[in-house]
């Protein structure tokens, strides 16, 4: 019996009434739906679609760089394919991943109707398509993309054409759909909550996203000035970045990564939230350390303000400041510790299965361990020195968003694809891909580190043969990664066209609001605030 | 030299003996120890720091596979139910703070040491140009610039159909290296002309940006005489990574013999740039200079790309009044990658690009530019560089 199924066979309502509350006939229904599920359904899709678009970039990149010489495209569309990548992947997957996860889980978890705000919502959503089709239609105008790197850092970055303005315009319209999106989020946690809903009981996930949302209310803005600065510095002579006309083109980058540093956890905290929702389901036993998970995550939140400056070690900072930004990224490696301890923690004498949602969730913690201790490297700035701006920093980065951030959003779906569809996912298929994946992303991101510390430098087409066997590996390694995600879309597809029906519970150790409602989700849930007691709540 | 064939089989050799293919070639795995005293104390840093990562992650994952292999339910594993303990908390907070402790020690006298640029004993500036370097030895009076080795540049256009194996150094090799003395602390000032570059060492392990406007520090004193080899690590437009450095670090009787070359080729520069050029000579020279500082925006055939970089070939500039050509060469145009060539190329270079231009590509205007002309119009020209407007420059961007 589910909370839904009694809402609607409450006296209140009649035929009439459930008419108006399903969704509107056809296309128009996607437009102008202001139903959380809806949305977070269109953010999912949107996500998946850019996913390909960003991974195509990768292999154009990989391509290029499988062995020595220019064999496939010139210098410059390679700048464009790797700034184009990151901006795609990071503002255009994982972020729409994640608000797409938010959507659908958030009012679900906590046990409200919907988001707070669900006008904002659709607009929310409905700003990203437009501004990424400015975005990506600038790599056809004559100018071409924008190819000095997703970091704009200037003078470079204003060398580029008109279509610059284009890129300005498109990261404007990007940063509202965020903040939006971020303030509909906090909005819903602080205000939709059912009596007995306390904080300190709403499931990790939430959590997660209520800091990040701060998080990206805070940056967000920082952002917009800078590439405004950036715009007006390019076409209407000012010089905020230029040292001729007085300005200084480091205050950039310390504005940047005054926004990039705390973007770099709302890329990460969210997949906190996702796996530490997973990894007490599947090993039957409550999160360890609740508490500590919470302190944990505002710590890192607070933290990721006071480090920017690692990124900026080579740029000539005193001394005195090169010291600060050293001990205070050192610190972040704390509370993450934290984290990583709890989930092996939860795991301990569990009564643990391993379907899929399970092996992304471990293969998370696993190998972003290994990127968070690759980062604990990073920050000791001597060393720092020498890896900075290599591929060693690129194996970094992708240990955390690819088998990080990614494997997190492959987790979410497996897991809660089941109460999206009402049908199961191909189990068999599921374990398959999270094994081919796994074997392929690192036969991909591994050897960078190799490279890396060996002296090749990050951002170039083109490299000397002593890098050239390992390069070769890798981009084997990026078509295998890239070419099993045609699986991943396959497994989506199966399983919203059928499969073995889905419990209301689905998973054997869930626990949780989400899985008291009927699979697949009604299109209206807890229209009446749900009991919450020690079934309902997580921890 | 790696075949084809054993290039696909690599991944295979990988999946099956990663040690003894990880350990085969150790010197393209890890950092250089490098030959200096600070590279030496960055190598140890980060060796320590990584046998760290290493303890951990095996700690983390020893505990997480054992539990992974031992609480399973398949082996009917029945769930404890423990789920908080503040102990725990508080101590696997405390001790990762302590290993944060013991090596943030040793990280920051190192840091230190690294940041004392006192007592040098010679200064080079260095100077990043998109995509050149340009070395200034501040108390020899000595410049040159320093660009990516000409038979590379070759090899690596677009489909050039050249076997980069041939070359030991490919796209780490240059026309002129920087050549400096052994067991001399060196200070090296760094700016750059356009846009941001990174000045990487990693057997000096210096590693330092240069930016236009702005002048940073650093310094090294090399124990070993050798080549050294290095790269821009800032992405400064379409031919990053095509800006190699060498230096040559040798005795200080060697450096100071070519001190002496150097001053005699100065000499022999300016005589040239005062003699009368045949057009045939300036020809051939400008094609070289050419094809080293034009070509990889301009293109090959003077072509250029389309909304991108403006096209050499029949471009009104070009064909049009020689002064405006001339301040364009000289000036560079705002906002754009045409940077002021004024600054980095000599007389001699300048008139023969000038001249080559105006007469390849069809364009062939049958102009030609004196060496000497130049010089008396570079003289000229920097008292009236504010005549430049945008105006005068249609056409070109």
């Amino acid at each position: 019996m589910s909370y839904s199924d009694k809402a609607h066979d409450h006296p209140g309502h009649d035929e009439h009434d459930d008419h108006h509350h399903g969704p509107a006939p056809g296309l128009m229904r996607w437009v102008t739906t202001t139903n959380h599920k809806d949305i977070g359904t269109l953010y999912l899709w949107f996500s998946l679609i850019m996913f390909f678009i960003g991974g195509g970039m990768a292999l154009v990149i990989r391509a290029e760089l499988g062995s020595p010489g220019l064999q496939f495209v010139d210098p410059m569309f390679f700048n464009s394919m790797t700034t184009m990548h990151a901006i795609v992947m990071i503002f255009g997957v994982v972020m729409p991943a994640f608000v797409g996860l938010a959507n659908w889980m958030i009012p679900m978890m906590i046990g409200a109707p919907d988001m707070a705000l669900p006008r904002l919502n659709n607009w929310s959503f409905w700003i990203m398509p437009f501004a990424f089709t400015i975005m990506l239609s600038t790599l056809f105008m004559d100018s071409g993309g924008p190819a000095g790197g997703w970091t704009l850092y200037p003078p470079l970055v204003l060398q580029m054409g008109d279509s610059f303005a284009f890129v300005i315009f498109a990261i404007h319209f990007l940063g509202i759909s965020s903040v939006m999106g971020s303030i509909n989020i906090v909005a819903t946690i602080f205000n939709m909550r059912p009596p007995g809903m306390t904080m300190m009981k709403m499931p990790m996930f939430v959590w997660t996203w209520l800091i990040t949302a701060y998080l990206l209310i805070a940056t967000m803005p920082v952002f917009a000035g800078a590439v405004t600065m950036l715009l007006t510095d390019r076409f209407f002579g000012t010089s905020f970045f230029s040292a001729a006309g007085g300005g200084d083109p480091v205050m950039f980058q310390h504005i940047f990564w005054f926004f990039g540093h705390p973007e770099v956890y709302i890329l990460i905290l969210p997949a906190f939230g996702i796996v530490s929702s997973i990894i007490p389901t599947f090993a039957r036993k409550p999160l360890f350390g609740y508490d500590s998970m919470v302190y944990a995550t505002a710590s890192i939140a607070f933290l990721s303000f006071i480090v920017w400056a690692h990124h900026m070690f080579t740029t000539g900072m005193p001394l005195a400041g090169e010291l600060f930004f050293m001990f205070s990224t050192m610190m972040i490696s704390v509370p993450t510790g934290v984290k990583v301890f709890n989930w092996v923690a939860t795991m301990w004498r569990g009564s643990m299965s391993f379907e899929t949602p399970m092996l992304f969730a471990i293969g998370f913690v696993i190998m972003f361990t290994i990127g968070g201790l690759s980062g604990l490297m990073l920050a000791i700035t001597p060393a720092d020195i020498q890896y900075h701006d290599t591929y060693f920093v690129v194996a970094h980065f992708h240990y955390v968003l690819v088998p990080g951030a990614i494997y997190s959003l492959m987790a979410a779906t497996y897991y809660w694809i089941p109460k999206w569809t009402g049908n199961m996912y191909d189990e068999k298929l599921g374990k398959l891909h999270f094994w081919i994946s796994t074997i392929f992303v690192n036969v991909l991101f591994f050897p960078m580190h190799f490279v890396g510390l060996a002296g090749m430098p990050r951002r170039i087409p083109d490299y000397n043969n002593i890098f050239a066997d390992w390069n070769f590996i890798a981009t084997i390694g990026a078509f295998g990664f890239g070419f099993s995600q045609l699986l991943f879309v396959y497994i989506i597809l199966k399983c919203i066209k059928g499969g073995k029906e889905a419990t209301s519970e689905v998973w054997e150790g869930a626990r949780g609001l989400e899985w008291t409602v009927a699979s697949p989700a009604p299109y209206h849930t807890f229209e009446v605030a749900p009991p919450i007691d020690a079934n309902t709540i997580t921890r | 030299m790696t075949s084809g064939v054993y290039r696909w089989m690599l991944p295979i050799v990988f999946a099956l003996a990663l040690p003894s293919v990880a350990w085969a070639d150790w010197g393209a795995l890890n950092m250089p120890v490098g030959v200096t005293e600070i590279s030496g104390k960055v190598h140890a840093l980060h060796m320590r720091i990584f046998y760290w990562c290493c303890v951990i992650g095996a700690g983390v994952f020893a505990v997480m596979f054992y539990s992974m292999f031992k609480h399973r339910k398949s082996k009917g594993a029945v769930p404890a139910d423990f789920h908080e303990s503040t102990t725990v908390e508080v101590a696997w907070t405390i001790v990762p703070l302590v290993i944060l402790i013991v090596m943030a020690i040793p990280a920051a006298k190192v840091l230190i040491e690294m940041e004392d640029f006192s007592d040098s004993e010679m200064s080079i500036k260095v100077t990043g140009y998109q995509w050149r370097w340009q070395y200034e030895y501040l108390d020899e009076d000595i410049s040159f610039f320093s660009q990516l080795n000409p038979a590379h540049n070759v090899a690596r256009q677009l489909d050039s159909g050249v076997d980069t194996e041939q070359f030991e150094h490919y796209l780490k090799d240059v026309d002129n290296p920087l050549v400096v003395p052994v067991g001399t602390k060196i200070r090296f000032l760094h700016t750059a002309a356009d846009v941001i570059h990174s000045w990487w060492v990693p057997d000096f392990a210096v590693k330092k940006d240069s930016i236009p406007g702005f002048i940073n520090e650093n310094w090294a004193r090399i124990d070993t005489p050798g080549v050294y080899r290095g790269k821009c690590t800032e992405l400064c437009g379409r031919d990053h990574g095509f800006m190699p450095i060498v230096v040559h670090a040798v005795s200080q009787e060697e450096f100071d013999t070519w001190v002496g070359e150097q001053q005699t080729k100065t000499a022999a520069a300016d005589m040239d740039s005062i003699r009368q050029w045949s057009q045939q000579e300036l020809l051939a020279t400008g094609s070289q200079v050419y094809n080293a500082n034009c070509m990889s925006c301009h293109q090959k055939e003077g072509q250029g790309i389309p909304g991108m970089f403006p096209a050499i070939a029949g471009s009104d500039v070009v064909t049009g009044d020689i002064d405006a050509h001339v301040r364009t060469v000289i000036h560079g145009v705002a906002n754009s990658a045409m940077q002021p060539f004024g600054s980095r190329l000599s007389d001699v270079d300048l008139a023969a690009v000038i001249t080559y231009q105006r007469n390849a590509f069809g364009n062939g205007t049958g102009d030609t530019l004196q060496p000497s002309h130049m010089r008396s119009l570079r003289q000229g020209l920097s008292q009236t560089a504010l005549d430049v407007t945008p105006d005068n420059l249609k056409g070109v961007n």
